[in-house]
């Protein structure tokens, strides 16, 4: 699969391509710098992580990549498109802080959604769903509601409704920020295995230092007025890893070094 | 379509009792059909016991008031109160009973109303026969009940010409116009801006300025009635699907932005579905102010058959048992419109927080 993708001439290029990307939002009490001159390139296949306090603006970076917010300065191509025509050729799944899951509709349905929009037939749809679901292990609660099903089994949803259009980058803002620990480090080793089982892009915001660690191939270390990167880290843990390497000492001091650079950026 | 929208309702119920969502109806299987300790059903059978001795001791209570209407005893009224107490006793013991067994629990939560409400009966009976109240001020409950089967007849015609005629063809097209409008309010930014205020203004017209205006325009009949119905019930209607259709959450917006969805598939697959609890406290609404609308408009001319007239003009003969008959059919009709309204709500909105029980 790998070396299929690398073969073709387009793939070679960045998934993400960002230079000098700047947005101000204009509110009462005047311009707010959310981002201010970012530069970054998201290779093919990767893992990054943006982390930062509240405020850092990694959400709103998520979002112009999504075409969720315009910025207002620099340049930014998704897949070598604009976000805007990314967005119509559906090339990234996002997943919210929350679910948001509709009531109305059962889990497989909900899952189905992007599928109907795109206009896909009935009986594809209903093979993806099962794939999907099958995927993020639900696929016995197809049936149920989403209010039927805890926290943690409604987020594995969401993220199976962001796959089930096929897409090849994968955009989460916090999506377990809102669980409990025991549920998150249990869903973080999920998608890491679901990351290396489908070979997508993964760009995922959290708060976290630990998650972000443990996850990531890259990661993005941002900080407030104005939100900047300060500092990209490379990881290199072995790609089947299990939450134990959080005692190991690389891990450790990746995760020191993520934390001194959260720190500079705060004062 | 309907079976399988009450199943998901029972799996709904069954997944909130049990402790394991995957489980939860096995657990509920094997749990015993009626789990009360004995002694609760021992209270149950005390009240209901309590409960039939009050009603046969009224029920015989009542032949002897008219045998004797306006000169009963002291000893009448004492034993009024003894039954009182009986009642509060009974209704007590059926009241604290709780069960999981769904039959029986409903049965129960009827019950205790019936109970409240032919008290409230029995004492008017008691209190206008017993006092020989005149029928002028307030007829006794059998009377009204004697002209109401004796009248069925003109009943059912008023019924007819106010209810089936003006209400619910008003009803429909006010509804239907004050949706339709919201579509395009909604569509059209201008439109809102411009509608929203004034409909504001036309809602607080009051009813009885607007109903002879549309009897000049619309004749004596039925249709001017229904036109005062779809001024009531077009702005609630068009006001609450506003508010409805913009009371989507950011996330699940921007969760369709993101699928490129169009406005149509955005409007049928995320903002109608959100709006609909919105819809449904407006039918709600609507199905009220409708009855009280055609009702109070043929105050103001109408062929001679109408409830609304009826009242105006029994109230001019001194028939007040016949305003009380046509009284107890509006209510009845009222609240089965309610009633089926409310019904509908929880079949389609069945996955509301309100809802889920």
């Amino acid at each position: 699969m790998k070396t299929k993708v690398q073969a073709g001439g387009v793939s070679q290029s960045p998934v993400i391509d960002i230079q000098d990307l700047s947005l101000v939002f204009k509110t009462a009490d005047g311009p707010v710098n959310a981002l201010h001159e970012i530069s970054l390139t998201v290779q093919r296949g990767d893992f990054v992580s943006f982390i930062g306090p509240s405020g850092c603006g990694k959400t709103t970076l998520l979002r112009v990549i999504a075409d969720l917010e315009q910025p207002t300065g620099g340049r930014i191509q998704v897949n070598g498109m604009s976000p805007h025509e990314a967005r119509l050729a559906r090339a990234y799944g996002y997943v919210f802080q929350a679910a948001a899951l509709y009531p109305w509709r059962t889990i497989e349905r909900n899952v189905a959604l992007p599928l109907e929009i795109a206009g896909i037939g009935r009986d594809e749809q209903r093979r993806r769903v099962d794939q999907f679901l099958e995927l993020v292990e639900l696929q016995d609660f197809k049936k149920k509601f989403p209010w039927q099903l805890s926290g943690g089994m409604q987020q594995r949803a969401s993220i199976a409704r962001a796959l089930c259009v096929r897409p090849e980058l994968l955009l989460m803002d916090e999506p377990f920020g809102a669980l409990d620990e025991i549920v998150r480090d249990h869903l973080n080793e999920q998608l890491l295995k679901l990351w290396l089982k489908t070979n997508k892009t993964i760009v995922f915001v959290t708060h976290s230092i630990p998650e972000a660690v443990f996850l990531s191939k890259r990661i993005v270390v941002m900080s407030p007025r104005p939100g900047r990167v300060i500092d990209i880290i490379d990881t290199n843990f072995p790609t089947q890893r299990t939450l134990d390497i959080r005692e190991t000492p690389e891990f450790i001091e990746i995760a020191h070094r993520v934390r001194e650079g959260l720190r500079s950026g705060h004062d | 379509m309907k079976k399988s929208a009450s199943k998901q309702l029972s799996l709904a119920t069954t997944a909130m009792d049990g402790a394991s969502t995957g489980f939860a109806g096995a657990t509920n299987r094997s749990a015993p059909v009626l789990g009360q300790p004995p002694r609760m059903f021992l209270g149950l059978g005390r009240g209901l016991l309590l409960l039939g001795m009050v009603l046969v001791a009224a029920g015989y209570s009542l032949v002897y008031l008219h045998q004797h209407p306006g000169a009963v005893a002291i000893g009448f009224w004492l034993s009024v109160l003894l039954f009182w107490a009986m009642t509060w006793i009974g209704i007590n013991a059926v009241a604290e009973f709780e069960t999981l067994h769904k039959n029986l629990q409903r049965l129960i939560d009827v019950l205790v109303p019936l109970c409240f409400g032919m008290w409230i009966l029995y004492l008017w009976e008691v209190i206008t026969v017993g006092f020989g109240v005149p029928k002028v001020l307030l007829p006794a409950p059998s009377d009204i009940a004697l002209r109401l089967v004796s009248s069925l007849d003109i009943l059912r015609k008023d019924f007819y010409q106010t209810f089936a005629k003006a209400v619910l063809s008003g009803y429909i097209m006010g509804c239907g116009a004050g949706f339709l409008t919201a579509i395009l309010a909604d569509r059209f930014d201008f439109l809102r801006r411009g509608l929203l205020p004034l409909g504001n203004l036309v809602s607080a017209l009051p009813i009885i300025g607007v109903a002879p205006i549309m009897v000049m325009w619309f004749g004596f009949d039925w249709q001017s009635k229904a036109a005062v119905v779809v001024i009531m019930t077009f702005f609630p209607m068009l006001i609450n699907t506003v508010t409805g259709l913009n009371a989507v959450a950011t996330m699940e917006r921007d969760l369709m932005y993101s699928y490129g969805a169009s406005y149509n598939q955005t409007l049928l697959k995320l903002r109608l579905p959100t709006a609909l609890p919105f819809l449904f406290d407006a039918l709600k609404i609507n199905s009220t102010l409708a009855m009280i609308g055609a009702i109070v408009a043929e105050f103001f001319g109408t062929p001679i058959v109408g409830m609304g007239f009826r009242i105006s003009t029994e109230v001019g003969r001194m028939n007040i048992d016949m305003v009380w008959a046509e009284i107890v059919v509006a209510a009845l009709a009222g609240s089965a419109f309610y009633g089926i309204t409310a019904l509908l709500e929880r079949y389609f909105t069945f996955w509301h927080p309100a809802q889920r029980h």
